[in-house]
C-alpha cells in the first residue's frame, strides 16, 4: 500500500492540475458563450445551464476528437470490415501521431535540464534534425528505401546533435551561458533551413513556398498498422523505445550518474572526482540527438516533406512538457500524450463548436500553470506538504 | 521582559519535536539553550518567533499570556531574532539593512527618513558597544560585523528579547569573545538574552542559566557555577560521553605526503598559499590550525587536485601530484573530508546509497561495463550504514533529510570504505553535536593506528589540541610553526594563529 502510494505520488500533482484547468477553463468558455451571456438579464438560469451544456458539449468532442468515437467503436467490433476500424481508431492514432515528436523534444528536455545544463536550443536542433534527413533522403533517391531510411534518420540524428555539441562546448570551455547559445542558434538553425529550402536542389520545383521536394514517394517509415487512411508510423514506438533508453541512461548507468551528479550539485561532482566539462557536453549532445531524431521522424515518417514550419512549436512546448512530466521519461511520455490528445482533439472541437483552437493553448497553459504551481493545487485540493522520506522535519540546526 | 514558556508541545508527523517544554528567561539575564541537533531547539524557537503554532502550552511575557499568529506579532511584543543564516540584502548597507521593513518617514511626502534612520542606528550602536559602520555595503562586512547588524536590526526594532540561535557557528574564536562581550553588554542594558548553542564551552562562559534539551524534552536545568562540561555533555546526550579523545602515542613510518615550498591563488588570483612546506608520515595525524581564510582552504584544494599550485612541489607517496586530477589523487588513496559537507561533499537530493558511492561509483563492484549494480551499491551502502551508525529510515532516504551529523557520517564512512593511505579533514566535526564528534574522532584516530597518515585542518583550536600529534599554525598563507603535541598548548597555537612569532 505504502509503495504504491509513494510510485503513484508524482502523477498526482499533474493530474489534478489538469482536472484543475479544465475547470477553470470552462468558466472562461461560460464567459466568452457571447450567445447564451446575451440572455443572462432576461433568464440568467437558461443562460448559464445553456452555456455549461455548450461546455460539456465542447468538452465531450474535445475527447472524442483525441481518443475516438465510442459508437464508432461499437459498429467496428460488431464485425466492422477494415474501413470501419480505421474510422474508429483514426483520432486515437492521430493523438499518438501528434504526440511523437513532442516525446523526442520532451526527452531532450529530460536529459539537459536533469543534468543540469538548459538546452532551450530543441527548436533549432529538430528543424535542422528534419532538414537533414530530408537532404540524405534527395541525395539518396534511387537506393533502396530501407538504406535510404536508415541513413536519413542517421543524418537527422547527427545534425541536432551537433547543433547541441556547440554550445555544450562553448560553455565547458568558455562558461558561455547555454540559454543564450542555444537560443541564438535556434535563430541561426531557421535561417540555414529557409536558405537550403532555395537550393535548387532541395526545393520544390513548382512553388515559391519555402518547401522542399515531397520525399514521401520515395521513403517513408513504415506503418504500424496495416488500415487504410491511417497514418500511424512505427516512429512512435522508436519514441517510446527512446524513453526506455534514456530512463536506462540516467538512472542505471555510470554516465547517467555523472550527468545527474552534475545537475543537482555541480561541485559536490567535481569534488568526487568527475569531469564537469565532459558531463555537459555529453548531456548536449544527447539532448540535440534526441531533438534531431524527433525532426528525421517528423519530416520522414509524419509530414513527408520538408518545410520551414516543420518544427511546429514542438521544440518550444517541450519545455513545458518536460517539467509537466516531472523530467522523469515516462513522465514526459505521459505529458506529451497529453498534448498531443488536446492538439488533435482541438481540431473536431472547432468544428463541432464555435470555440476557437486558441482555447487549447489557454488550457495547455492552464495545466503547465497549476503545474508549476503545487502549492496552489494542494490548497485547492486540501493537500498535506508530503513529509520528506525521513518522516519528519529535519531540524535545522547549526550542521544545516 | 521576562519570558516564559510552559509546557510547549509540537507534533510533526512521525516526530514529537517539543514535549512539554517550560523554560524561563529573566530580565537582564542570558539563558543558554544547550541541545544537539534534532533536540527541538529550533523547533522551540520557530514557536517563539511566531513561525509555528505550539499544540499546546504557553507563552508568557511578563506573566501576560500571549499568542503569535505571525513573525510580525512576534516582533512587535518584543522579541527579535538572530538567526544563524543571516538575513541581510547584500548590497545594501547598514542603515538600510536595519531600518528595512521599519523605516522611519519624514512628514513631507512619507518618504524614507535615512536621516533619522541613520542617528538612530548610530546611537544604538554607541549604547551597545555594536561597532558598526553605518554606511557600509553588506557584502563588505566581514561576517562577525553582519552578525552585529542583525543584533542592531533587532534592537532597532526595540526587541526586549533576544534570541541567538547559533551565533559563534560562522565565527572566529575571537569574534566569539567580541559577541560574548556584547551579549554581557546588552543583558547589563536590561535585555533578556536566549543564547541557543550546542557548545558547551560557550554556555559556561556566557549564561546565567542554561537549560539543556534532549530529544524534544528539557533534561535539566543548571547554573553555570555548580556544573561542569561533563555534566551538560551526559545531560544533552544522555549518556556519558568523552570529551577528551584517547589517543596513544603515534608511531609516525615513512613520509606520504610531502609539500614543498608550495604557492596556491584562490579564485581571485590572489596568492593564498605563500610557500607551504610540510610532510605527513604514515600513522601520525598533523593538525593544522589557523583562523579561517589564511589559507588553507585553497592548500586543501591544492592537495586533493581541485586547484593546481602555482609553483612548488606536492607528492603523495612519492609521487607528483602538481597536476593531478581529483580522480588520479582519490586513486592513489586519499580520503578527502570537505569543509563544506552540503556544497562540496553530499549531494542533497541523492539516496544514503547515491552519496555512498559518489567517487567510487565507476569502479567494481558498482560499475559493469557502465552499468551501476544496484544491488551492490545498496549492499555496500547498508553496510556503511550499519559500521558507522549513521541514523537513517533506509540507504534510498535523501542525505539532505539527514541530520547534520549523520551526514558527516556517510561522508566519513564513504571516504574510509577504500583502501586508505592519506586522510585530509577539512574541519571535520564543524556544526556537530558532541556525540558525532567523538565517534568521528575516534574513527580519525583509528585510520592513524592503521597505518594512515592524517591531515586535517580546523578552526577549532580544542580540536586541533585533541588531534595532532604535531599541530603546524597556518597564518596568512604560510605555516609560521609546527609545534610537537607535547609543546602545542592553547596558549602558544593562539598566539601563532593571531600572527604573534
Amino acid at each position: 500500500m505504502n509503495a504504491l502510494r509513494t510510485r503513484l505520488r508524482p502523477i498526482v500533482i499533474p493530474t489534478l492540475a489538469i482536472v484543475a484547468a479544465f475547470v477553470v477553463g470552462s468558466i472562461f468558455l461560460v464567459l466568452t458563450d457571447i450567445d447564451h451571456m446575451k440572455s443572462l438579464a432576461s433568464d440568467p438560469v437558461g443562460a448559464i445551464a445553456g452555456s455549461l451544456g455548450a461546455v460539456g458539449h465542447a468538452y465531450m468532442a474535445l475527447i472524442i476528437g483525441a481518443f475516438g468515437d465510442p459508437a464508432k467503436f461499437a459498429i467496428a467490433l460488431n464485425g466492422g470490415t477494415d474501413k470501419q476500424w480505421a474510422t474508429a481508431i483514426r483520432p486515437l492514432t492521430e493523438t499518438l501521431i501528434a504526440a511523437t515528436p513532442l516525446i523526442f523534444t520532451g526527452l531532450a528536455v529530460a536529459v539537459s535540464f536533469r543534468s543540469g545544463v538548459f538546452n532551450i536550443g530543441m527548436d533549432g536542433q529538430f528543424i535542422l534534425g528534419a532538414l537533414f534527413a530530408t537532404i540524405a533522403a534527395i541525395a539518396l533517391k534511387g537506393a533502396p528505401m530501407p538504406i535510404i531510411l536508415l541513413v536519413a534518420l542517421v543524418a537527422g540524428m547527427l545534425a541536432g546533435g551537433v547543433w547541441g555539441f556547440i554550445p555544450g562546448f562553448l560553455k565547458a570551455r568558455t562558461g558561455a551561458h547555454e540559454v543564450i547559445t542555444t537560443i541564438m542558434l535556434n535563430y541561426v538553425a531557421s535561417q540555414v533551413v529557409l536558405f537550403s529550402l532555395r537550393l535548387e536542389f532541395l526545393r520544390q520545383s513548382n512553388s515559391t513556398q519555402p518547401i522542399s521536394k515531397v520525399i514521401k514517394d520515395f521513403v517513408q517509415v513504415p506503418m504500424m498498422l496495416p488500415l487504410p487512411g491511417l497514418r500511424l508510423h512505427w516512429g512512435f514506438v522508436v519514441a517510446l523505445l527512446a524513453a526506455v533508453v534514456v530512463s536506462w541512461l540516467l538512472f542505471r548507468t555510470t554516465r547517467g550518474f555523472e550527468l545527474r551528479s552534475a545537475g543537482l550539485n555541480l561541485t559536490a561532482a567535481r569534488y568526487a572526482g568527475m569531469s564537469a566539462g565532459g558531463s555537459i557536453i555529453l548531456a548536449m549532445v544527447v539532448s540535440g540527438f534526441l531533438a534531431g531524431l524527433g525532426g528525421a521522424f517528423q519530416v520522414l515518417g509524419t509530414v513527408g516533406q520538408m518545410s520551414n514550419d516543420v518544427n511546429a512549436g514542438f521544440g518550444w512546448n517541450a519545455i513545458a512538457l518536460g517539467l509537466l512530466g516531472g523530467l522523469r521519461p515516462a513522465g514526459v511520455v505521459a505529458a506529451a500524450l497529453l498534448f498531443g490528445a488536446l492538439r488533435n482533439g482541438g481540431g473536431l472541437m472547432q468544428v463541432e463548436t464555435s470555440i476557437p483552437l486558441d482555447l487549447l493553448v489557454f488550457l495547455q497553459a492552464l495545466v503547465i500553470m497549476f503545474v508549476a504551481a503545487p502549492g496552489l493545487v494542494r490548497t485547492i485540493y486540501r493537500l498535506r506538504q508530503p513529509a520528506p522520506e525521513g518522516g519528519a522535519p529535519v531540524e535545522e540546526g547549526a550542521a544545516a | 521582559m521576562r519570558l516564559e514558556l510552559r509546557d510547549i508541545t509540537k507534533q510533526f508527523p512521525g516526530v514529537l519535536a517539543n514535549d512539554r517544554i517550560s523554560i524561563q528567561a529573566d530580565r537582564g539575564k542570558v539563558l543558554g539553550l544547550l541541545g544537539e541537533n534534532g533536540a527541538g531547539k529550533t523547533t522551540l524557537m520557530n514557536i517563539l518567533s511566531g513561525l509555528y503554532r505550539p499544540d499546546s502550552g504557553e507563552i508568557l511575557i511578563d506573566g501576560q499570556p500571549r499568542t503569535f499568529d505571525d513573525p510580525a506579532a512576534a516582533i512587535r511584543a518584543g522579541i527579535g531574532m538572530v538567526h544563524q543564516h543571516f538575513m541581510l540584502v547584500p548590497v545594501f548597507d547598514v542603515v538600510d539593512s536595519v531600518a528595512l521593513g521599519a523605516e522611519p518617514v519624514t512628514g513631507f511626502a512619507g518618504t524614507f527618513d535615512r536621516a533619522s534612520a541613520r542617528a538612530r542606528v548610530l546611537e544604538l550602536s554607541r549604547q551597545y558597544g555594536l561597532d558598526v559602520d553605518p554606511d557600509a555595503r553588506i557584502e563588505d562586512l566581514p561576517v562577525g560585523v553582519r552578525q552585529r547588524v542583525e543584533i542592531l536590526k533587532a534592537l532597532y526594532r526595540r526587541s526586549d528579547i533576544l534570541v541567538l540561535d547559533e551565533p559563534s557557528a560562522v565565527l572566529t574564536p575571537s569574534e566569539t569573545e567580541e559577541l560574548f562581550g556584547i551579549i554581557r553588554g546588552l543583558a547589563e542594558g536590561g535585555t533578556t538574552v536566549i543564547f541557543i548553542t550546542h557548545k558547551l564551552n560557550e554556555v559556561l562562559e556566557v549564561a546565567d542559566t542554561i537549560t539543556v534539551l534532549r530529544r524534544g524534552r528539557v533534561a535539566g536545568t543548571v547554573l553555570p557555577h555548580e556544573t561542569s562540561r561533563e555534566e551538560l555533555a551526559n545531560l544533552m546526550v544522555g549518556r556519558d560521553v568523552e570529551l577528551t579523545v584517547h589517543r596513544g602515542p603515534a608511531h609516525p613510518k615513512e613520509v606520504v605526503l610531502e609539500l614543498d615550498d608550495v604557492y596556491v591563488r584562490d579564485d581571485r588570483l590572489e596568492m593564498a598559499v605563500r610557500g607551504v612546506t610540510l610532510d605527513v608520515r604514515a600513522g601520525e595525524i598533523v593538525a593544522v590550525a589557523g583562523v579561517q581564510g589564511n589559507g588553507q582552504t585553497e592548500l586543501v584544494e591544492a592537495i586533493v587536485g581541485l586547484r593546481h599550485p602555482d609553483s612548488g612541489a606536492m607528492r603523495i607517496a612519492g609521487q607528483s601530484i602538481e597536476r593531478a586530477s581529483p580522480r588520479h589523487i582519490s586513486d592513489l588513496g586519499v580520503a578527502h573530508i570537505p569543509e563544506d559537507r552540503m556544497r562540496d561533499g553530499l549531494i542533497r537530493q541523492m539516496t544514503v546509497a547515491e552519496n555512498y558511492v559518489l567517487d567510487s561509483y565507476h569502479r567494481k563492484p558498482y560499475s559493469d561495463r557502465g552499468q551501476l549494480d544496484r544491488s551492490a551499491i545498496a549492499r555496500a551502502a547498508a553496510a556503511g550504514v550499519r559500521d558507522f551508525d549513521i541514523r537513517t529510515p533506509s540507504i534510498g532516504t535523501f542525505v539532505g533529510h539527514l541530520s547534520g551529523g549523520n551526514q558527516q557520517k556517510v561522508i566519513v564512512a564513504r571516504e574510509f570504505s577504500r583502501p586508505v593511505r592519506l586522510v585530509v579533514a577539512a574541519q571535520p566535526t564543524r556544526g556537530l553535536d558532541v556525540g558525532s564528534i567523538e565517534y568521528i574522532h575516534r574513527r580519525i584516530i583509528e585510520q592513524r593506528d592503521a597505518g594512515a597518515a592524517i591531515l586535517i585542518i580546523s578552526t577549532e583550536l580544542d580540536e586541533v589540541l585533541a588531534l595532532g600529534d604535531r599541530v603546524a599554525v597556518m597564518y596568512a598563507g604560510r605555516v609560521v610553526g609546527i609545534l610537537p603535541s607535547e609543546r602545542a598548548t592553547k596558549e602558544a597555537v593562539g598566539m601563532l594563529m593571531g600572527g604573534v612569532q
